[in-house]
């Protein structure tokens, strides 16, 4: 799959792609061709780490949305043995923007879930662009307290926009879905680490997301309001995306610094679509040594972590008043 | 706006202090035009006694109304919100917290009290929709976890009056995780076996709906309230089709299963009573 490179990249590209001439061009005696080459290749490694050393919160949001971005039936088949995919809730539909089942993770079997967004357009449309219905997020209520009476790990993995705004989801009630997981989740009796891979939007991200352990990939994004919803509300103009991304503190390492992520999994220089695999490997090694720090606590120690834990979101000011 | 509101100078226009109902000693009903006198609808409870129209009224109106009189007393008032990520849009979020202080006189947008309903020991909280549009950050999600842990440590039912628009935005992620911390106290009351009634009023949206307002024993609203996940002009631009009539009101969401019952608001509490003594194993209230 050849590489889509963003505005931001176009030096990179515009070098790639002479590159690529190069590599067509039939041997011509009088120049090395494969020393010019490499030497444009190392300049094209060098010019991608000074452009991804200063990257904007904007152009972050842009390589989270990634057209050619790992998603999660992408991770689960580099990371996971033995996955069966279960569907639906069990009382109205199947929802292709979430997808999950038991899996085995280095020979351990856990309960994965994600987001999932399709990569052409008949899939993007099958999977409603990733945007969970109510249906999505009960069937992942169902997987959840599977793994729960099983006492498998839950590892949930999110990458999407948001929940659907749709008549229907109204209709079959988005809010209580959403609730309801959030409530749910948070005495789930089994250790869970959520990773943010792509876009974390809003509640349709945090219905899968509330957990012992949060990760977040490099690039990925976490946010209560996407850069152009921020824009139009509070600027009332989506010219100002960008400002709104910067003001959102939407980062991985913004959000590290803040306290509210436990571990930043580094990507490949170019993002994770560079090379899915070492982003995998990444994610696959991560995973693996948050639940082992979780499954040495007892279910109670577990269980008054996450109360706690959740107890302290939040920054407010108290006067004895 | 008005032209008048225009030309008016910034100061006059910020010291009114505003109310969710219009200052004057008439009122006309938004809904039938009729011209009520304010001290009728206010013993009213701000219903036109006309059409029976739900007018918007601020938090501490409402708990004042609901409560027993004379029993109502406020907890976590000392807690403040603050501005960890020096968040500016086109204002200042300090700006904008410290403007929504002066002319709602609340620190933020819930209230919180402790008290009787109809002498059953309640605590009962409400939003104030005109501090930064009832949205939910840090200080929301503090003061209804308080709320619950003071309902587990004296053993006392919940009742929540929402109105909201959401999520607060000027605090990025500390206010979507609200939601999960205002979900899970409702978790630990569950689990300690206490009432949570959820009265949804209008509006009741975005990151509220898709919390604690949702999470009720009860779900309750008051008549014709907008209820929903996504606001309705974001749903017209994704879906470009014309919403159903009447989409999104309670009415709504009780055909199509999500509320328990719409009550109103003149029979809130004798309701809320009724069904608590009910679950609490009360005796009946004497007639």
């Amino acid at each position: 799959m050849a590489v889509a490179f963003l505005d931001f990249e176009q030096p990179i590209a515009e070098l790639e792609a002479k590159i690529e001439e190069l590599k067509h061009v039939t041997c011509d005696p009088e120049v090395n061709i494969q020393e010019e080459i490499a030497r444009l290749q190392a300049k094209s490694r060098q010019l991608t780490t000074s452009i991804f050393a200063n990257l904007t919160p904007w152009q972050i949001t842009q390589l989270a949305r990634h057209p050619h971005r790992p998603y999660t039936l992408d991770y689960i088949g580099a990371i996971c043995t033995d996955f069966s995919e279960l569907h639906g809730d069990r009382m109205y539909a199947d929802d292709a923007a979430i997808v999950g089942g038991p899996a085995r993770i280095d020979g351990r079997p856990i309960m994965l879930i994600g987001h999932q967004k399709g990569r052409d357009t008949k899939e993007r449309v099958r999977r409603n662009y990733g945007m969970p219905r109510p249906e999505g997020y009960r069937k992942a209520l169902r997987l959840m307290q599977m793994a729960e009476r099983f006492g498998l790990p839950l590892v949930t993995l999110i990458d999407t926009q948001g929940a659907y705004p749709g008549v229907g989801a109204e209709e079959r009630g988005q809010s209580e879905a959403i609730a309801r997981n959030l409530l749910e989740m948070s005495t789930l009796a089994v250790p869970i680490v959520t990773v943010v891979t792509g876009e974390g939007g809003s509640g349709g991200a945090l219905a899968i997301g509330v957990c012992d352990r949060l990760l977040m990939l490099q690039y990925s994004t976490y946010s209560v309001i996407s850069p152009e919803g921020c824009a139009s509300i509070l600027w009332k103009s989506q010219d100002k995306r960008e400002a709104a991304a910067e003001a959102l503190n939407l980062t991985a390492d913004r959000l590290e610094r803040l306290g509210l992520v436990d571990q930043v999994i580094e990507e490949p220089l170019g993002g994770a679509h560079r090379d899915p695999a070492a982003t995998a490997a990444s994610l696959k090694a991560a995973i693996l040594t948050h639940l082992d720090a979780l499954e040495a606590l007892s279910r109670e120690q577990l269980m008054a972590a996450r109360a706690e834990r959740i107890a302290a979101f939040g920054v407010y000011g108290e006067s004895s008043a | 706006m008005s032209w008048f509101e225009k030309i008016m100078p910034s100061r006059i226009k910020t010291e009114r202090r505003t109310r969710s109902v219009p200052e004057g000693l008439w009122i006309k009903c938004p809904v039938c035009d009729a011209v009520l006198y304010r001290a009728e609808l206010e013993r009213n409870l701000y219903v036109c006694p006309k059409c029976s129209h739900h007018m918007r009224i601020g938090a501490r109106e409402r708990l004042d109304a609901f409560l027993d009189p004379g029993s109502a007393q406020e907890l976590a008032a000392g807690i403040y919100p603050e501005d960890p990520l020096k968040f500016r849009d086109s204002k200042r979020y300090k700006d904008r917290l410290a403007q929504a202080q002066k002319t709602t006189a609340e620190a933020d947008a819930l209230v919180v009290m402790a008290g009787t309903l109809e002498e059953l020991p309640v605590v009962a909280c409400a939003f104030e929709f005109q501090f930064l549009g009832g949205s939910m950050g840090s200080v929301v999600g503090e003061r209804f976890k308080r709320a619950v842990d003071h309902c587990i440590a004296e053993r006392k039912s919940l009742v929540c009056f929402t109105a909201s628009g959401g999520a607060r935005m000027q605090e990025a992620l500390y206010s979507l995780l609200q939601m999960a911390k205002t979900s899970a106290a409702l978790a630990q009351l569950k689990r300690a076996r206490l009432p949570f009634i959820s009265v949804m009023t209008d509006p009741t949206t975005g990151g509220v709906s898709a919390s604690l307002a949702m999470l009720g024993d009860l779900n309750l609203a008051e008549p014709r309230a907008l209820i929903g996940f996504a606001g309705p002009r974001v749903i017209q631009q994704t879906v470009r089709e014309t919403l159903p009539e009447g989409f999104q009101r309670s009415e709504f969401l009780l055909e199509h299963g999500a509320l328990d019952m719409i009550v109103d608001r003149r029979e809130m509490r004798a309701r809320i009573a009724s069904v608590l003594r009910l679950l609490l194993k009360k005796p009946a209230a004497a007639a």
